[in-house]
């Protein structure tokens, strides 16, 4: 077995609190690998690691084998480590249009471009369709990205992580604050993401975690409390002692 | 159509020529023709609207705020005044585009401290560079002049065929063509994936580095070439005024380019050839009315803009014109708000 992503005794304060305790993770090549844990367990905090966004204290992190500790977010994701945020992180003047052009733009080594104008690349220009298409945002390409109904701003939120072609995606509670009418999309983009794509998925929503993840790793206070197939963790007395009151595990 | 077509064609929106921008630029070339007694204050006018579109490109389009790009105009300004004064090069053009590279350069080794850090260090840096910059111009008289500023310069022909005139005709088509050369090639820049990029960043620095956008490389570059622009400005200050004083890195100068912009309106490049039209108009106009207190009113109009808000502004300046083209040509209104504005 590969291992697409790694940590390595991940450490990190913020002043004395420890926010990652000794996290080491393992992800396999293609797995639909869950990180789960109650609030303030340090989820975001280790994505933010794994992606750039903040330093650890100690540690290290390898993708695909290779140290990626010390390189900054863009470099991390022209290596093929993308992410979605919890809290959409979109360009509200830009349309969708613009923001996937971009995206793409970006990972063929077009951005830097300042002659050739936006648009004239075909190539660029059909994988900007098929991802609008895919993402059912055709119908409001040219619209500002601010004035979208949020399930489409959602939707636009994990297309253009899908737009940097990642190897390994990073999917920070894609169905969060998504209304139940457009829930269902979101569910069926994420499900048919191709088997290539390994996917790191931090979900609060039980339902989606046991549907979806075929590896579960549960956070507490920063560490690393257990990890295992879905109906392992499930049974786990201690995973049900964390959860107790907060959320009914079902499987 | 298919979809990818489709979507080139909607990605090149922006990208294509209006009529209503075409008719800009031959109103402009028209004013150098019908008012031949003008030619001072319109010159001066295409300096401010070049000025202010460099500010353009890193406040509009990359949100980058600067109280000191008076910096980068003062050192094309006294770069063009010494290559003009010892004789360094003689060509009009060619000491321009020499003095647009020293502002250049000088904006390239800034950038570095004005990418780091949020807009109150970005405005705090920005003004001490200018601020730097004017004592040193002060301090070092044998070479700029000092107070004195740069005297004797006389500026030899355009292309060595082209005099200047008294009457500021040559200067005035002179300063249009570059202002008119420099705005195509900005207009190019910022529909590029690269100048899509800046604006990315502006709207969203976090998103921007996590789709792979090298942020600081980005900023540096727009940084050194608005710089480049403002340096420019300054070169045609001094070529069509004959005179480079410490007042070209004066605070003023900056503060008033930051109305400028305001006034016009940020992030579509017309902005800065809008808001210098509209700023000297103003200030022509009030201070006729009132000599001491032309300030004061401009004051007014600019706290106006920002609390009425622009985007409404248009709408309401633009009722009657887009009323009549509906009506006559049943169509949409040729003229809208630009997007970034909305």
């Amino acid at each position: 077995m590969t291992i697409a992503l790694e940590t390595q005794n991940l450490e990190k304060q913020f002043g004395g609190l420890r926010v990652t305790r000794d996290l080491s993770l393992k992800i396999e090549q293609g797995a639909r690998h869950a990180l789960i844990g109650p609030n303030g367990a340090g989820k975001t905090t280790v994505i933010n690691q794994l992606t750039g966004v903040l330093k650890p204290n100690s540690g290290r992190i390898l993708l695909e084998g290779q140290d990626i500790t010390d390189l900054p977010v863009h470099k991390r994701v022209l290596r093929g480590l993308s992410r979605t945020f919890q809290i959409n992180q979109l360009y509200p003047d830009l349309t969708p249009l613009e923001t996937i052009g971009l995206a793409v733009s970006e990972r063929l080594g077009h951005g830097g471009d300042w002659w050739r104008r936006m648009g004239t690349r075909s190539d660029v220009n059909g994988e900007i369709a098929d991802l609008l298409s895919r993402f059912h945002l055709l119908d409001v390409m040219n619209e500002q990205t601010v004035t979208l109904p949020y399930g489409k701003q959602r939707l636009l939120e994990i297309a253009v992580a899908i737009a940097a072609k990642p190897r390994v995606l990073l999917l920070d509670e894609p169905a969060a604050g998504v209304p139940e009418s457009e829930r269902h999309d979101i569910l069926a983009v994420v499900g048919s993401l191709p088997r290539d794509v390994t996917v790191l998925l931090i979900e609060h929503d039980m339902d989606l975690v046991f549907s979806f993840a075929d590896r579960i790793s549960v956070l507490v206070s920063g560490a690393l409390l257990t990890e295992g197939p879905p109906e392992q963790v499930a049974r786990d007395p201690q995973v049900k002692a964390v959860y107790l009151g907060e959320e009914a595990v079902n499987v | 159509m298919s979809a990818a077509s489709d979507v080139g064609h909607h990605a090149q929106r922006q990208a294509r020529w209006h009529y209503g921008e075409i008719a800009f630029w031959l109103i402009v070339l028209a004013c150098g023709f019908a008012f031949p007694t003008r030619y001072l204050i319109m010159t001066d006018i295409l300096r401010l609207a070049l000025f202010t579109m460099s500010l353009d490109l890193i406040l509009g389009y990359a949100g980058i705020v600067s109280l000191g790009h008076a910096a980068f105009f003062g050192v094309g300004a006294y770069a063009a005044g010494l290559l003009a004064l010892h004789g360094i090069v003689k060509e009009p053009v060619l000491a321009l585009i020499v003095a647009g590279l020293a502002a250049m350069v000088l904006g390239f080794a800034t950038s570095f401290l004005v990418i780091r850090g949020v807009d109150l260090t970005r405005l705090m840096v920005t003004l001490g560079i200018a601020l730097l910059l004017e004592a040193l111009a002060e301090r070092f008289s044998n070479i700029t002049g000092g107070t004195d500023g740069l005297q004797g310069i006389e500026m030899q022909p355009i292309f060595g065929e082209i005099p200047f005139d008294m009457f500021g005709k040559a200067g005035f088509f002179y300063s249009l063509a570059v202002l008119f050369l420099l705005f195509l090639f900005a207009r190019r820049v910022v529909h590029s994936p690269f100048g899509l990029s800046l604006r990315a960043i502006k709207n969203n620095p976090l998103r921007a580095a996590a789709i792979g956008i090298p942020v600081n490389r980005r900023l540096i570059a727009i940084y050194t070439l608005a710089a480049f622009y403002a340096g420019v400005a300054g070169a045609l200050f001094t070529q069509t005024t004959a005179i480079a004083s410490l007042d070209v890195f004066a605070f003023e100068r900056s503060a008033d380019l930051m109305l400028v912009l305001v006034i016009g309106g940020t992030g579509y490049l017309y902005g800065g050839l809008v808001g210098a039209v509209i700023f000297r108009m103003l200030q022509e106009v009030f201070s006729t009315i009132t000599p001491q207190y032309w300030q004061f009113w401009i004051g007014l109009v600019l706290v106006v803009i920002v609390l009425i808000g622009r985007q409404r502004l248009h709408r309401w300046v633009l009722y009657v014109p887009n009323l009549i083209i509906k009506q006559i040509a049943g169509r949409k209104a040729v003229v809208a708000v630009p997007e970034s504005e909305a």
